[in-house]
């Protein structure tokens, strides 16, 4: 199959300079996807689903496009070709606008990221039904439970590119999640949900589906009864799959193109003490089995360990070829792969007796930031801390501040790391942060 | 795909949805349709499609082999192109070609689903073989031609998007461009994002129905960043709509553009208002936010025949003053939510959640329709032939009420008036929502003050609903780009509302001391 697509690409790059291209970059990518949901005892949903697509990009006459298309039969490409390159032509030229630099895909690692776990390419239906029924039969053991849907989604990715200038590559994963999202009956007409996920490229290492749901039902039954917080300014706790979202909002704008257009309060950070010096976080495509690890980014850049705040001194940022070009900005890599936060020593618990009366966030409900000012104001569900454990819980409850002033208030960092996400974080305890409740 | 879903379960809370306006996604667009055939007056879809009707009845005769309650072949090709203008020049296009066909059969609330790329009848016929293995029945009578309904016309264009080439475009990127920097000296840099979209669908259903629907959509989205002694802001403005080249004349560029360098400018003057339970106006527009995460969503049928939604015991109870009416109609000609048929081949129309404070009717799909032994209300929406259908919004707006904006604004002593938004999320089960303030202005004794910004507000559905204690007589739809994403799957939707008071929400801000 590799050969297969790598064939697509070279071919789709030859075709791009028969019509005139100067340059080209072709990626073929092809996934499999199976979804199995059972709900309150029976199978209610399955998909199953073969993918593939070619994403083109092309330089012509100092000019630059980009093009992607599911129908990849043979004769279709001729004339899809030849129109990205129409296209491109019509454009105005820039001369920043060049195919990625041979020299930065020199090098390119080779480390085994262990992405591909032939276990999981061989789950069956059977394997499916049955993490189906075991997670429903946990997740549905409580007399308050109105509905209770177990979800299993596994499936597996390949990705080819080939570029004229001698860039060939290949990415190959595999993936696997299950979980639940349980909803009970509240107060009234109320309804407290929550969900509980875990997955990965192997399957050999999650825990097992009844530990998984019944953390689902735990943080459900934790929402029953929820109450509007207060309007204060306290200490700010926040749980480690929450920070990741959290951290994601900070690093949004942390990259040369949003710098270089004037919408980013990371501006002049670089080399500068911006926030508190308990917050490290480095940019890691080399984790084995990471979720975001990579051999090269989606411009054929190397990968390599990128710091970007270390001891709250801002290192580096995201920096891709063309936005580089523009700010005078040597490229790093356009793009995230994982994030690593740099830990503390302790774990929640001790946090908790830290904070003593707070806030202890476990999720955000919508909110925004602005990415030039670093302004931002978030929804939120979790608990009030109460003589340093985790008390009521609360909910229309909002969060605001400013990100970078936020983050010079980081007091301390847990030690325990949420794994399923491409951040990975752990829990984030702020100083004086003010929160709008009743 | 795949990506997409792991973040969705990475970070999404259980039973939530959201609502979003991406200002620098990039939508949509076309060029010449160079490698499709013409279409033909008998049947120009399937012509498009290369298939004919033995062909899909062979495959839906697959579908259906053992057992359903419904199926259908939903057939999409879709094109789109953007452009983006930065530093004064449009030096990046971008266009996709996205073709397919999604297979579905549903047996009770049991759904099996595949879809294929490649539309030979072999491929076809293997993914319809997938989809089937949910049931285990015996084979359903399937039709053995398809009836051609009538097509509708809310949104049909003179000139497709596929002939209006870039040659068109660029000028009308330059001309916001021009006109945004020219607005103050201020303005340091300017963004123009340009989108348009043309998808063509056709739904072959097991009732023996064959639905065809050309859809366009585009929009246009303009970023202004200004600097003055120091500091740096950015605004922006959209507009969006089922339309064609010629919506935008120079007025409505320029009415977009000023949005925008308005919405920028006040922020150097604006703050954050205290933090707190205030009385909340929100003005006419994109306001409609409000209604679509505190009711909109609880009211897809969906999450109420699960029992997930707050609103699954309260059809027929009084939610709200008699004055309020709330409505979900995709019958409104170019607007971006609307739709002649839904994803499931049913002529989609109006739908009324709330009739003078009383709480109606749910927004149905097919199955949930059944299950509740109703007619579906036309609301099966998906975002491509890769998802099985859902119940979802269209245009969502509430009727003008018994008041005017002025008894509005003289009514509160204390609070707030929300103008601008960038986003909105529900939590479905607990009825929380919140939406995203841009721009705003403090009210204090009966008058518009100082600009506040960047505050989220968060409230309860019922409790919100039971507090729209004024509603004036100024309802207007938004015309912004709106996306609505619930499970993973992303429609466009719109909006609407006239000038309302909610007595009493959470708004973010700074608390004294």
């Amino acid at each position: 199959m590799l050969a297969d697509l790598q064939n697509r690409a070279t071919q789709a790059v030859e075709r791009a300079k028969a019509a005139g291209a100067s340059d080209a970059w072709a990626t073929v990518n092809q996934s499999r996807d199976v979804e199995f949901e059972h709900r309150d005892g029976a199978l209610e949903k399955v998909k199953d689903t073969t993918s593939r697509s070619l994403n083109i990009q092309i330089y012509a006459d100092g000019r630059y496009s980009t093009h992607q298309t599911t129908d990849l039969k043979p004769e279709r490409m001729q004339g899809f070709v030849a129109e990205a390159v129409a296209i491109t032509r019509a454009l105005e030229p820039d001369e920043n606008r060049r195919i990625t630099p041979k020299a930065l895909f020199a090098n390119r690692p080779d480390k085994d990221l262990d992405l591909v776990d032939a276990e999981v390419t061989a789950i069956d239906r059977d394997r499916r039904l049955e993490w189906c029924r075991t997670l429903d039969e946990v997740a549905t053991d409580h007399e308050r439970v109105i509905s209770a849907t177990a979800g299993v989604y596994d499936g597996s990715q390949v990705s080819v590119s080939a570029s004229s200038n001698g860039f060939l590559g290949s990415r190959e994963s595999t993936y696997c999640w299950y979980g639940a999202e349980i909803t009970l009956k509240d107060e009234g007409e109320r309804r407290a949900s929550a969900g509980y996920y875990v997955g990965g490229a192997h399957v050999g290492t999650l825990p097992d589906a009844p530990s998984v749901a019944g953390i689902a039902l735990r943080r459900a039954l934790s929402r029953m009864g929820a109450e509007k917080g207060p309007t204060l300014k306290a200490p700010m706790l926040v749980d480690a799959q929450a920070a990741g979202s959290l951290l994601g909002r900070l690093l949004q704008p942390a990259n040369a193109r949003s710098v270089h257009q004037g919408r980013s309060f990371w501006s002049d950070l670089v080399g500068k003490q911006a926030f508190s010096n308990g917050l490290t976080i480095v940019d890691d495509p080399l984790i084995a089995r990471g979720l975001g690890s990579r051999h090269y980014d989606g411009e054929g850049i190397s990968a390599r360990r990128l710091p970007l705040v270390e001891n709250g001194i801002v290192r580096n940022l995201y920096v891709d070829t063309y936005y580089g070009r523009k700010a005078g900005m040597a490229p790093t890599t356009g793009s995230a792969s994982n994030r690593v936060i740099g830990l503390g020593e302790h774990s929640l618990d001790a946090l908790l007796r830290e904070v003593g009366e707070g806030v202890y966030v476990t999720s955000w409900l919508g909110g925004n930031a602005d990415s030039t000012t670093g302004d931002f104001s978030l929804g939120l569900r979790g608990h009030m801390i109460e003589n340093g454990q985790i008390g009521r819980p609360v909910g229309e409850m909002n969060v605001t501040g400013n990100l970078r002033d936020l983050f010079t208030r980081l007091e301390l960092v847990g030690n325990d790391v949420y794994p399923y996400s491409t951040t990975l974080s752990p829990s984030l305890l702020f100083a004086d942060v003010d929160f709008s409740g009743a | 795909m795949t990506i997409r879903r792991r973040d969705f379960l990475g970070h999404m809370a259980a039973g939530s949805a959201v609502l979003t306006m991406p200002a620098f996604l990039s939508g949509c667009g076309v060029q010449t349709a160079t490698a499709i055939s013409q279409a033909t007056p008998e049947n120009p879809f399937m012509t498009w499609f290369g298939v004919d009707q033995a062909t899909t009845a062979k495959v839906m005769s697959e579908l259906t082999a053992s057992g359903a309650d419904a199926a259908d072949l939903y057939f999409q090709h879709r094109r789109t192109n953007s452009l983006r203008l930065e530093d004064g020049i449009v030096s990046s296009a971008t266009s996709s070609i996205e073709q397919g066909v999604g297979l579905r059969v549903v047996i009770g609330e049991q759904t099996g689903y595949a879809f294929t790329e490649d539309l030979t009848l072999a491929s076809m016929l293997a993914a319809a073989r997938t989809a089937s293995a949910i049931a285990s029945g015996s084979r359903v009578m399937a039709p053995q031609s398809f009836n051609p309904l009538a097509t509708g016309n809310l949104y049909t264009t003179s000139v497709p998007w596929s002939d209006v080439g870039i040659d068109q475009k660029l000028p009308v990127l330059k001309f916001v461009e021009t006109k945004a920097k020219a607005m103050d000296p201020s303005i340091d840099k300017v963004a123009v994002y340009w989108g348009d979209a043309d998808e063509r669908v056709m739904i072959a259903t097991l009732g023996g129905n064959l639905v065809t629907d050309h859809r366009p959509m585009t929009r246009i989205t303009v970023v202004v960043t200004a600097k003055k002694n120091g500091e740096t802001q950015t605004g922006y403005a959209n507009i969006a709509a089922r339309q064609e080249f010629a919506w935008y004349d120079e007025q409505r560029l320029i009415k977009m553009v000023e949005e925008a360098v308005d919405r920028t400018l006040v922020q150097f003057d604006a703050r954050r208002p205290p933090a707190g339970e205030m009385p909340v106006i929100l003005a006419s527009g994109a306001s409609g936010i409000l209604l679509h995460e505190a009711i909109g969503h609880g009211m897809e049928a969906d999450f109420n025949r699960k029992g997930t939604s707050i609103y699954s015991d309260m059809i027929g109870k009084k939610v709200a003053e008699p004055f309020i009416t709330i409505v979900d109609q995709a019958t409104l000609p170019n607007e971006r939510g609307a739709l002649n048929y839904d994803d499931e081949g049913n002529r989609a129309g109006r739908t009324v959640l709330v009739e003078n404070g009383i709480l109606k009717s749910y927004l149905h799909d097919e199955i949930s329709a059944k299950q509740y032994a109703l007619s579906p209300t036309g609301s099966g929406r998906r975002e491509s032939y890769k998802y099985a259908p859902m119940p979802r919004m269209s245009c969502t707006f509430m009727e003008d009420g018994p008041h005017t904006k002025d008894e509005i604004v003289a009514a509160v002593d204390h609070g707030i008036i929300c103008e601008t938004y960038t986003n909105g999320q529900v939590q479905i089960g607990a009825g929380d929502y919140t939406f995203y303030v841009k721009n705003g202005w403090l009210v204090e004794k009966g008058r518009i003050t100082a600009p506040i910004k960047d505050v989220n507000i968060i409230g309860n559905g019922p409790e919100s609903l039971q507090r729209i204690t004024m509603v004036a007589n100024d309802a207007r739809l938004d015309t912004g780009g709106w996306t609505c994403g619930k499970n993973g799957q992303s429609v466009p939707v719109s909006q609407g509302i006239p000038t309302v008071l909610v007595s009493n929400m959470t708004v973010g801000g700074e608390n004294a001391g």
